[in-house]
């Protein structure tokens, strides 16, 4: 957990992505998934931004869009104060070496026709940083940060267990000293005792060369336990967003309480209250009217059938977004 | 009181693969009581689910057979029986839940059929009695307008919906003992805490034993009365679930417990239990954790430990247990 050091290395401003829903016998248009629906955030250097929902919340595309992987349907995201939507081709490959990702699924994000030793180069030679003796030099350099020897550079993905391909997913991510790395579910694929390795190993990067991550996972205590700054996102928005231990003791979005009383805790002499939340996340195709969250909400009040809540700061960097909160 | 519904004996399965016999459950051992849940941890690749298809005798020959043990339920040899026989104690006395509800459930036939055709099949009711069942468990199990609901096809009910129609199948013939693989892990941790509240309150009103296999060890510590703690095809510790949270006596329930990032606990290095889960076509000799123990001694490398009384309920294979007390 390396603190941020203040500085915003990136900005996202009302970021809107909608995927096109087509039917008919011409395909045509007829609705919008609204995946990510006005989000806003920053992420500071050096810093670790959690991002947490169930599936379908928007997280993941998020991630993508912020790292233009997809296009963005609007907003804006600032990249050390650089819009990276506005860049040209040959501005945004440049930009793309400080900005990399890590996925979840290490099976099916290594190819598996290449050995680990140019999977992991290969990022060095599309950015003409380094080829030839060169090029393997730095890969055996890499592939020793992230815990595995030179030797594995001659070998294929299949013969890695999980834990160790998403060392080597790592090593790709960290070949062209990047200064950001989103981690999608970095975690989720593998064992108990694999994840402690890799979330360790993702610590100790950070803190050796001062990465910043935005850490994207369906595990509130995976990110608990990585994060400095948590948001939780419903829906296409982000509901609330905190430091790590102000969110983690003091939920203020009911949603947010709802998911951090669901966790089962891996101790069975405490008993606690559980919020249980009735009925299934809506269809981002078409989302309720006014507060999203309304539908499932124990508290929900008339305004919140009507009007949106904004996104506001109730102190201490506590951002939220619900009607209710002000009052308590 | 307490009166043992599943005994199995030193059962052994094997795969038999081009590269040579897998023992995938290898001597394993245990009972569970009438109406208790016992809970059955460990990685991939450990042999818990492989344990509880050899208990439903649902191994696919070729590759797999069970080639030693005992399974009895209610005093009878459940290995000893013809496949009529086992398929009336199927359903009827043993019924198992899967991880994946989308895969177990057919895309073809409504969610009502389905469960009505397993009521016909093996209560012999007629088809409207069948029918009013159906929707009696499907009210049972949570799902709202249950009448509507039997008419649809799994695809048009979201993963939370389809698990509890997976449940009202498998509790329509009110059997003794369910068998649930890892019933939530494929869900999200809101509508994972709605089946845990779901079984938890079934298990209540019908008093079905459960075995739950999971690796979640949030999950076993919320359900489970007993555990059972599988490494590399062995059991390598038994104890009730207070016990084992408060003082696990094998050293891989201990780190596996130390190395879950905890949502109750403070931030700080996590801890690791070094290396990998060995290979079944190769284990090692001796104690087949010792390659990743810390307490790893001469004989450890040597001689596999006996699974041996540890106390009251409890047992443990580790040759080390008796030091590693001392210290602590």
């Amino acid at each position: 957990m390396a603190q941020g050091n203040g500085g915003t290395l990136v900005e996202v401003r009302n970021l809107k992505k909608y995927f096109p829903v087509t039917g008919g016998v011409f395909s045509r248009v007829v609705g919008h998934v609204k995946a990510v629906d006005g989000v806003s955030f920053s992420i500071r250097r050096g810093e670790t931004l959690g991002l947490v929902g169930e599936s379908g919340c928007g997280k993941t595309t998020t991630g993508r869009v912020i790292l233009r992987l997809l296009e963005a349907t609007a907003g804006e995201v600032l990249f050390e104060g650089r819009n990276v939507f506005k860049l040209n081709k040959e501005e945004l490959r440049r930009l793309r070496r400080k900005m990399q990702i890590i996925f979840q699924d290490p099976y099916a994000s290594l190819n598996p026709r290449m050995p680990v030793g140019d999977i992991i180069g290969e990022p060095l030679e599309i950015h003409g940083v380094a080829r030839g003796a060169e090029k393997e030099k730095r890969v055996k350099q890499l592939l020793e940060v992230v815990g595995l020897s030179p030797f594995h550079a001659r070998r294929y993905p299949h013969e890695f267990s999980g834990g160790q391909r998403q060392r080597i997913g790592v090593a790709r991510a960290l070949a062209l000293n990047p200064e950001l790395i989103v981690c999608d579910e970095p975690v989720s694929a593998l064992d108990v005792s694999i994840q402690s390795q890799v979330i360790n190993l993702l610590e100790d990067l950070q803190k050796e060369y001062r990465l910043t991550y935005l850490f994207i996972a369906h595990d509130l205590s995976v990110v608990k336990h990585i994060s400095d700054r948590v948001g939780v996102m419903y829906l296409g928005k982000v509901v609330e967003l905190a430091p790590e231990e102000e969110l983690f003791r003091s939920p203020l979005h009911p949603y947010t309480q709802a998911l951090l009383s669901a966790i089962p805790v891996p101790n069975p002499e405490v008993r606690r209250e559980r919020i249980v939340l009735e009925g299934d996340v809506p269809s981002p195709l078409n989302p309720p009217p006014g507060c999203r969250f309304h539908t499932r909400c124990r508290l929900a009040e008339e305004r919140c059938r009507l009007e949106e809540p904004v996104f506001t700061d109730r102190g201490g960097e506590h951002f939220v977004a619900c009607h209710l909160g002000a009052a308590h | 009181m307490t009166e043992t519904l599943l005994d199995v004996q030193g059962l052994k399965t094997c795969f038999y693969t081009e590269d040579g016999v897998v023992p995938a459950v290898d001597g394993v051992s245990f009972h569970i009581n009438r109406g208790e849940t016992l809970g059955m941890v460990g990685e991939s690749g450990c042999g818990k689910s492989v344990t509880s298809l050899s208990i439903m005798r649902l191994i696919p020959w070729p590759p797999g057979r069970i080639v030693e043990g005992k399974v009895w339920f209610e005093g009878q040899d459940i290995l000893a029986k013809s496949e009529p026989e086992m398929r009336k104690i199927r359903g009827n006395e043993i019924s198992m839940i899967f991880q994946e509800p989308m895969t177990s459930l057919n895309p073809v036939y409504t969610v009502g059929d389905q469960i009505a055709e397993a009521i016909q099949l093996h209560q012999g009711l007629g088809r409207r009695e069948a029918a009013r069942k159906t929707v009696d468990m499907l009210r049972l199990v949570g799902i709202p307008l249950p009448e509507r609901r039997a008419h649809e096809y799994p695809h048009q009910l979201s993963g939370g919906m389809r698990q509890r129609v997976m449940i009202a199948m498998a509790l329509s013939c009110n059997p003794k003992l369910l068998i649930a693989d890892e019933p939530s892990t494929a869900l999200d941790v809101t509508i994972q805490a709605q089946i845990l509240e779901l079984m938890k309150r079934l298990k209540r009103e019908l008093g079905m034993a459960i075995l739950l296999i999971t690796h979640d060890l949030g999950v076993i510590a919320e359900m489970a009365q007993r555990v059972v703690v599988m490494y590399a095809g062995r059991i390598v510790e038994e104890a009730d679930v207070i016990s084992l949270f408060r003082r696990p006596l094998h050293p891989y329930t201990d780190g596996l417990l130390h190395s879950i990032p905890r949502i109750d606990a403070k931030k700080g290095r996590l801890h690791v239990i070094e290396g990998v889960v060995p290979n079944p076509l190769n284990l090692p000799p001796g104690c087949r954790f010792h390659p990743r123990c810390p307490y790893a001694a001469e004989v450890c490398r040597k001689e596999e430990p006996p699974l041996e009384e540890a106390g009251p309920g409890r047992r443990v294979s580790c040759w080390r247990r008796a030091e590693r007390l001392e210290v602590a």
